[in-house]
């Protein structure tokens, strides 16, 4: 029997999956504390006592262990760019396809008050951008300069000019940082090139990263810590859509996941306009496209997301009193292991979901924008038009536990009375039931097509 | 144009909400096949692109094309939001059907001149009349 053990070092908790590859079944799922600060194996030890009454009491051989990990706060990384809306936007997206989680984006020159920010958020990665291959080259010259002197920050991804990535590298190993130069995330101005720096981000993750977080010491149990967990749901989101050379994959898609502290959006779609007579207008949009939302979460972000929403539109959804809500939200956010004890909780906590649904949703969908003309009115799309996407696939704990997961799913759909947001409108409602994404975009790596007949199995139709 | 001297850069597009594509490919088409290094941000472009894909390509020079009638409204500020962006010097050239009817063309001109456009042409303009222009401004004197 083929076995594969996929491992998951969460922010908070480490989930193991194994799996027989050959007849694509999870034999068993568990999960234990991670434990980061201590020492990684004790969570991992914790949950693979979980999987073993699976397997008469004793771990057999696994022919693939792989792990992806968020734990230690994931992959902690800074986008710089020139102009906001081109270069800045396109390193933003790359960091964010790598699965990381962007503490911020700076556009233009860097100043001296910027760069205090970068230093004390300290990122493990900085991407540096700016400037299409042959263009303006005094920008990223300059932040390379500024980046020189910063105190945090060592290792630095070049994806900018190709014609200032020289000068750009000699200025930064000159002052001791490590330097990986790639190509340009913007070569031209209507071609976003996200795709080698997504990787070289990867790699330096899989060298440097693993190291920093204390999760080298996992490697004598698994044969690597692969990629950070977002990139493990966008690769089976990838491998779902587009299939293998064996097998067909489902076509366009949308992931929402809502978790504790975020709620990530994945699209798997072209997105261009449906409609005749609409000008699309920025970026190109990667295929494969990731957004995050920090201050949607169910539990560590459950305060941001009442400020977000405001306490009386939640308590209306919920259809509970306000004090109520704002009580409970309070609870959950104090005591992220708290789950619903009876229907009212469950009530709040579904439109908590609901709305972190929605709001996700509606931030990474494109938009259709009015122009009145000489000719009439013309339509000017910005961001992907999701509309006939066929299949919206929900996960995450909140949608996985849910007693009726559809409810949820429900607030990403698209609006009547907000027509020019290009959310999906009449999708199929899938459900990640065994929340296996992270464990598919793992196995993917070895066994694509057995990691594709795993997601078909596991993700159904609700 | 000679091989040692950098290829021009030019930023192209149709300004404001108007949809003309034709004329925009057949200038993308002329201006390249004429030597020219062309980031065509097409049609419905806004103040804000032209910059923006200047700044980023850091581009010579910014061609606007206007032929709807509404040029003169579309273009104001543009020279003042370059000089914001930090490129205040960059050559700007505009042409197409800037205003509605017939006015006196020495007037339209002066207008736009005015504004801050280095050239204005006037409708019926053949593309090489750009090109020529453009190789003198730049200081080329073989014609391609």
């Amino acid at each position: 029997m083929e076995l594969a053990l996929l491992i998951d070092f969460g922010s908070t908790y480490t989930k193991v999956t194994a799996v027989d590859v050959e007849s694509a079944e999870v034999i068993a799922t568990a999960r234990g504390l991670t434990t980061v600060e201590t020492s990684i194996l004790e969570g991992l030890e914790q949950a693979l006592e979980g999987i073993k009454p699976h397997f008469a009491g004793a771990l057999p051989e696994f022919q693939h262990r792989l792990a992806c990990s968020s734990a230690a706060g994931g992959l902690r990384m800074v986008a710089i760019g020139l102009v906001k809306e081109l270069t800045a936007e396109a390193a933003r997206q790359a960091a964010l396809g790598a699965g990381a989680r962007v503490l911020g984006v700076f556009a233009h020159q860097l100043t001296a008050a910027e760069m205090e920010q970068i230093d004390a958020g300290c990122p493990d990665i900085i991407l540096l951008a700016g400037g299409t291959d042959g263009g303006n080259r005094d920008t990223i010259l300059h932040n390379a300069r500024m980046l020189a002197a910063a105190r945090c920050g060592s290792t630095i991804i070049v994806a900018g000019n190709k014609s200032a990535a020289e000068e750009v590298r000699d200025i930064l190993v000159q002052a001791g940082k490590d330097v990986r130069v790639t190509a340009n995330v913007l070569p031209e101005l209507n071609k976003l090139n996200v795709e080698p720096a997504r990787e070289t981000i990867r790699r330096t993750f899989l060298e440097k990263i693993v190291e920093a977080k204390g999760l080298r010491r996992a490697e004598r149990y698994i044969q690597g810590v692969l990629m950070p967990t977002p990139a493990a749901v966008l690769n089976a989101a990838k491998l779902l859509a587009t299939g293998t050379g064996e097998e067909p994959g489902w076509g366009q898609l949308v992931i929402v996941d809502i978790g504790g502290a975020t709620t990530d959006v994945h699209s798997l779609a072209e997105g261009y306009p449906t409609r005749s007579g609409v000008t699309f207008k920025g970026l190109p949009e990667p295929f494969a496209k990731r957004t995050v939302e920090g201050d949607l979460g169910m539990r560590v972000s459950a305060l941001s997301l009442l400020e977000t929403v405001g306490a009386r539109k939640l308590a209306a959804i919920a259809g509970r009193p306000e004090e109520e809500v704002i009580s409970y939200v309070h609870a959950v956010h104090d005591n992220v292991e708290l789950l619903p004890a009876n229907e009212n909780q469950w009530k709040i906590d579904t439109a908590m979901a609901r709305v972190a649904a929605d709001l996700a949703m509606e931030r990474h969908a494109g938009t259709l924008e009015t122009a009145w003309t000489p000719m009439g009115a013309m339509y000017i799309q910005h961001g992907k038009d999701l509309t006939r996407v066929p299949y919206l696939i929900g996960t995450g704990g909140v949608i996985v536990n849910h007693p009726n997961p559809r409810e949820i799913l429900q607030g990403a759909l698209y609006r009547q009375e907000q027509p020019t947001i290009l959310r999906p409108q009449t999708p199929r409602m899938m459900l990640d039931k065994d929340y296996i994404l992270a464990a598919v975009g793992l196995l993917a790596e070895v066994k694509p097509t057995a990691a594709l007949r795993l997601a078909k199995k596991y993700i159904v139709e609700i | 144009m000679e091989e040692e001297k950098k290829q021009l850069t030019l930023v192209l597009g149709v300004i404001g909400a108007d949809v003309h594509a034709v004329g925009n490919r057949i200038l993308e088409y002329a201006l390249t096949e004429a030597g020219f290094k062309v980031v065509n941000i097409g049609v419905m472009a806004s103040q804000e692109e032209f910059i923006n894909a200047a700044l980023e390509t850091d581009a010579d020079a910014i061609l606007v094309s206007s032929l709807y009638g509404h040029g003169e409204i579309d273009c104001r500020g543009l020279r003042e939001k370059a000089i914001e962006a930090g490129i205040g010097n960059i050559k700007m050239y505009v042409g197409g059907n800037l205003v509605v009817g017939k006015q006196d063309w020495a007037e339209v001109e002066k207008k736009f001149l005015a504004m801050g456009f280095d050239r204005a042409y006037p409708p019926g303009t053949m593309p090489q009349q750009a090109i020529d222009d453009l190789l003198r401004d730049f200081g080329f004197t073989q014609k391609c």
